[in-house]
């Protein structure tokens, strides 16, 4: 092989590894060299990943925003209401019923309405008794208020001695449709003139109330020919036995025909938006993905050109003792660089619209960590595949070139 | 002078190209520690493929390279690259400089694959700037720099890994005659502190001055004055 001085050879200098902090010194040196290019190409993968934080953090703070509301208004509240019976008629709840649910005993209050067909409820006796503007007239027992944990904006909720007399409790948009803003004002209910005691607040879990101009069950009775049926019972139970208390509730408040009582609970209602949330999401985090793709894309199409630019500069690192492998690595890490600072800027941008955002719906504040830290990661991701054609391009090229171009 | 070998040794060396173009042909040439050599010859004569062939840059189709005695051939990138690296400094016509880097970082770059630290670096970058005169300018970028300036600063990166050989590129191509000629200058310096030099030139003014003259044309050498002195 050495033909003249075998044994006498210097020995090969030792080859040396590349430190990772010169690795990356050396990626970011390659951005610098143009600034304003870095930027604009980093700009499609700052956009998606701005748009994915923004999505998931609004996300984040509505789902909070409707977990605290569940938290405050409870989940253990149920509803009964009469279903229709196999002949297909309305089977009326029994009278006794309430008392019969308040014997369950994970049963913490129970309490009814019942309708008052064919009641209507107007401001004068001047409006057209078809204008019923849907409010419904409702007899109502004196411990509903408790049982809904309802609060009164105005006035006072019926008791013993208001429940035999014409009086009304109004439900919140009762009172705003008919233009009752203040207890002490009258009503026409079915031709008599009724005295509103009280204003409800908005019930958020018995939604119906709201509709509704609540009377005493007595005077309902005596004055409005209301037949003394509940025609929907409330009640709250110990939360964790919720499920086992609706299991029985249609056979205790029926035991002939439990399959006509219907048994609900409200705040499923609400547990069912968290779900929708989520799909709503997922199509606009579909979005986000996209623009990401589309940021990868530009991303790579800027490595190409760099390459195509700096051929002179490889052939020199070549020449000053640089490895095929190092200035592949080389390129990767500054198309990692590129789309990751892209990265760091658009989950900057996201933060300040989710904040912005939560802060203009008077929404908690959750910041969407995950999203943030696996958009960075993403777009990191990202660099490194939009990199890896012309990093190995970069390497393959002869380091010739640095001398041929004069 | 047989127990040290040739720092480059090109031994029946050919390199042609694709379409059968001959750069350089059954070319033999060795190049001994502190030598000052002048390549001459026309511009497509072959000396820049020489260039190449003898920094390690291109392997030739037939014949055999060995730098300090080791065939080139039978070194994979990863040694190869480390011969770069440690062995040869390129010096170029173009000075390839970074434009946003000072002239410290520039020449600290020389030492960019060697596994030493940063600060490592720029300390012996310091010393090889002041070697060839230019203490004065260490954060000077190179376009605060003149042209001769420029050339210094390549001359340095190209001198700070202390390589066993500094292969130039018509170092004063790009430059006014008075900045060539102290770049000429400041070679002969380096030659006479001992560092081995070879120039590719076309021009037979410089190449007089160095004591190696090597003719080359139409890729062979014509004549070599070193052979009428110490044989082949």
């Amino acid at each position: 092989m050495n033909s003249h001085v075998g044994p006498t050879l210097p020995p090969l200098p030792r080859t040396a590894r590349l430190h990772p902090v010169d690795l990356i010194g050396v990626g970011l040196l390659g951005l610098r060299g143009r600034p304003l290019r870095a930027v604009l190409s980093a700009l499609g993968i700052a956009i998606g990943i701005a748009a994915m934080v923004a999505v998931l953090g609004i996300g984040a703070a509505s789902q909070a925003r409707l977990l605290n509301k569940i938290a405050s208004l409870g989940t253990n509240l149920l509803t009964v209401t009469p279903g229709m019976s196999v002949f297909g008629s309305n089977t009326p709840l029994p009278d006794d019923s309430v008392d019969l649910v308040k014997r369950v005993g994970p049963v913490q209050s129970a309490s009814a309405t019942g309708d008052v067909t064919g009641a209507t409820v107007r401001r004068t006796d001047k409006i057209d008794p078809r204008e019923s503007q849907g409010i419904a007239v409702v007899a109502a027992r004196q411990d509903l208020l408790c049982t809904l944990e309802g609060r009164l904006a105005g006035g006072a909720w019926l008791n013993q001695a208001t429940a035999r007399y014409p009086t009304v409790v109004l439900g919140s948009t009762t009172a705003r449709l008919l233009g009752v803003d203040r207890p002490g004002q009258q009503v026409f209910i079915s031709g008599q003139w009724f005295t509103v005691i009280g204003i409800l607040q908005p019930l958020d879990l018995a939604p119906e109330i709201n509709t509704s101009a609540l009377v005493g069950w007595e005077v309902a009775t005596a004055r409005l020919g209301f037949d003394g049926h509940p025609t929907r019972i409330y009640t709250r139970s110990v939360e964790e036995a919720v499920g086992a208390v609706r299991a029985v509730l249609a056979r205790t408040v029926n035991p002939q025909d439990p399959s006509a009582v219907n048994v609900s609970r409200p705040s499923d209602a609400l547990t069912a938006q968290l779900a929708a949330k989520n799909t709503f999401g997922s199509l606009l985090l579909g979005l986000g993905a996209v623009s990401l793709l589309v940021g990868g894309v530009g991303v790579a199409n800027t490595m190409v050109i760099s390459v195509l630019e700096r051929r002179q500069e490889i052939g020199l690192r070549r020449a000053l003792g640089a490895r095929r492998r190092q200035v592949l690595m080389q390129f990767l890490t500054e198309a990692a660089a590129l789309s990751g600072l892209g990265g760091l800027a658009g989950a900057a941008l996201g933060l300040a619209v989710v904040t912005g955002y939560a802060t203009y719906q008077g929404w908690p504040l959750v910041v969407p960590v995950t999203a943030i830290a696996g958009g960075v990661a993403a777009s990191i991701g990202i660099g490194v595949v939009a990199g890896l054609y012309p990093a190995t391009r970069a390497s393959r090229l002869p380091p010739t070139e640095a001398l041929t171009t004069s | 002078m047989s127990s040290t070998p040739p720092v480059i040794e090109l031994d029946q060396v050919t390199k042609s190209y694709p379409g059968g173009v001959h750069a350089l042909r059954d070319t033999c040439l060795r190049v001994w520690p502190n030598e000052l050599t002048a390549i001459v010859g026309p511009s497509g004569s072959g000396k820049s493929t020489m260039l190449q062939l003898m920094g390690t840059l291109d392997r030739p189709t037939h014949g055999t390279v060995r730098i300090l005695g080791h065939d080139v051939a039978t070194l994979n990138d990863r040694q190869l690259s480390a011969v770069r690296a440690n062995w040869i400094g390129f010096v170029f016509q173009q000075f390839y400089l970074t434009a946003h880097l000072t002239a410290v970082q520039n020449v600290a770059n020389g030492l960019f694959y060697h596994g030493i630290a940063r600060k490592a670096r720029l300390r012996k970058a310091v010393v090889a700037l002041e070697r060839v005169g230019l203490g004065h300018r260490l954060n000077h970028r190179p376009q605060e720099l003149s042209g001769g300036e420029r050339q210094r600063v390549a001359i340095a990166r190209a001198l700070v890994a202390r390589p066993a050989i500094v292969l130039a590129d018509e170092p004063t191509g790009a430059l006014d005659s008075r900045s060539g000629a102290t770049i000429i200058e400041l070679l002969h310096e380096l030659h006479a502190e001992g560092t081995t030099i070879t120039v590719i030139t076309h021009d037979n003014g410089i190449a007089r001055s160095f004591h190696r003259q090597v003719e080359i044309l139409d890729g062979v050498i014509r004549s070599d004055s070193s052979t009428a002195v110490s044989g082949r």
